[in-house]
């Protein structure tokens, strides 16, 4: 085996690794809640600092994602609707779908 | 003693009624006990008697979804029907959800339509009405000013004798919660209440049902015991709501609770669907669904029938 072609297998090796290392990065950025049947799919969602989560309403009708601190507050959620939010500092924020209080959920941030 | 308990209900409550809970219901106070009327079918009762009012409620403009792509045609039908009353209401109520986002273009299509009644119409908002990014502002500005309402969108009016009074239960909601009055409104209930005597006729009206439907979805108002132990010593208290998009109606004591039909779709009963979300009938069977339905209470019987009736074609 020449060193070249040791070269290139490393090459593509580390690649690969970089592509695993990046997807593993990536995963965590993101998050998603979906809304349906007037409950919070992932009522908890355990999340990394700096994790982006969307909401998306797949109900017939209107919902929002409100939090009981006031961290975010969503517009109304028409269907198909969504909402984001970055949290960017560990914690525990509960939220509500204001027009139907009774949908809960909560987002447990760590660090 | 049976006896005595038979005409204490027979005076204070003896109510025949007739809903007619697709569109409208036609409220007649007479003696201090408002009716209500099949609009259609019993206007020549309503009409014999003082005056009469109007409820609509959930009109729910901009809502196109299957359970009713066309939510104006049928809140456009409702407003027809009442144009043919033969007696003219006094007025009309609308208990809230008038639109479904709180969109300006909505409240204008909404206000377009109720007012080809030519009517005056009192409103309470629903959640869907202070959905605004400024949380009520659009209706307050809309709805609120011209009857000098307080905080959310509370006031009170009186009419041939019978004080009315409207309520929001839908702001400022707690996660978890259901309807909320807060501790302001019920303090403003409370002095609006003072100088009246237990013998004047007392209207409610608010969009979430001020008596627990449904805990689990959410159809009930946290503190609405506080408000109605205020109204505990008048001796005829209706409370009107909407926001369930069904007929509901109970006595107790001197106090009749109702909650009128969408003129824009249904909801399930409780307990017969996983949630409370728009319910999808056939095209054909949409207005027979949002059609008629007697409730008769007669002298000597204690508990209310309640009777749904088609519309029929619509």
């Amino acid at each position: 085996m020449s060193i070249n072609s040791l070269l290139i297998r490393a090459f593509l090796a580390g690649g690969t690794a970089s592509c695993v290392i990046f997807a593993a990065i990536a995963l965590p950025g993101e998050a998603r809640v979906t809304i349906d049947n007037f409950s919070f799919k992932l009522p908890v969602l355990t999340i990394h600092a700096g994790t982006t989560v969307s909401w998306e309403n797949d109900d017939d009708i209107a919902h929002t994602v409100v939090a009981t601190d006031g961290t975010f507050r969503s517009a109304a959620l028409d269907s198909e609707d969504k909402f984001s939010f970055t949290f960017d500092k560990p914690g525990t924020f509960d939220y509500f779908c204001s027009l139907h209080p009774r949908m809960q959920g909560q987002i447990v941030v760590t660090p | 003693m049976a006896e005595d308990e038979k005409d204490g209900v027979n005076r204070r409550g003896a109510l025949e009624c007739m809903l007619w809970a697709g569109t409208g219901v036609l409220w007649t106070v007479s003696g201090g006990v408002p009716r209500s009327s099949m609009l259609g079918i019993s206007e020549a009762n309503a009409a014999a008697s003082g005056f009469t009012f109007l409820q609509i409620s959930d009109s729910h403009i901009g809502f196109n979804k299957p359970a009713n792509p066309n939510v104006l045609a049928t809140l456009d039908e409702a407003i027809v029907k009442i144009g043919a009353l033969p007696q003219k209401p006094a007025f009309m109520i609308h208990t809230g959800d008038i639109t479904h986002l709180s969109k300006p273009a909505e409240f204008d299509d909404a206000d377009q339509a109720i007012g080809k009644a030519k009517l005056q119409t009192f409103y309470v908002p629903g959640e869907h009405d202070i959905i605004d990014e400024q949380q009520g502002k659009a209706y307050l500005e809309r709805y609120g000013k011209r009857v000098q309402a307080k905080g959310t969108g509370w006031y009170s009016f009186d009419q041939n004798g019978v004080h009315f009074v409207g309520l929001v239960n839908v702001a400022d909601l707690k996660g978890g919660g259901m309807g909320s009055l807060g501790t302001e409104q019920l303090a403003w209930l409370a002095d609006d209440l003072k100088g009246k005597s237990a013998s004047t006729p007392v209207v409610l009206f608010a969009h979430i049902p001020l008596w627990t439907v449904s805990a689990d979805w959410g159809w009930g108002t946290e503190d609405s015991t506080q408000a109605l132990g205020l109204v505990k010593r008048f001796g005829s208290v209706t409370v009107l709501n909407g926001h369930i998009h069904q007929v509901m109606q109970k006595v107790e004591g001197a106090v009749t609770f109702h909650t009128a039909r969408s003129t824009a779709f249904p909801q399930p009963a409780p307990g017969t669907a996983p949630s409370p979300g728009p319910m999808k009938v056939p095209d054909d069977k949409l207005r027979s669904v949002l059609g008629i339905a007697s409730v008769v209470v007669k002298p000597g019987t204690q508990p209310l029938a309640i009777t749904d009736n088609a519309l029929g074609a619509g």
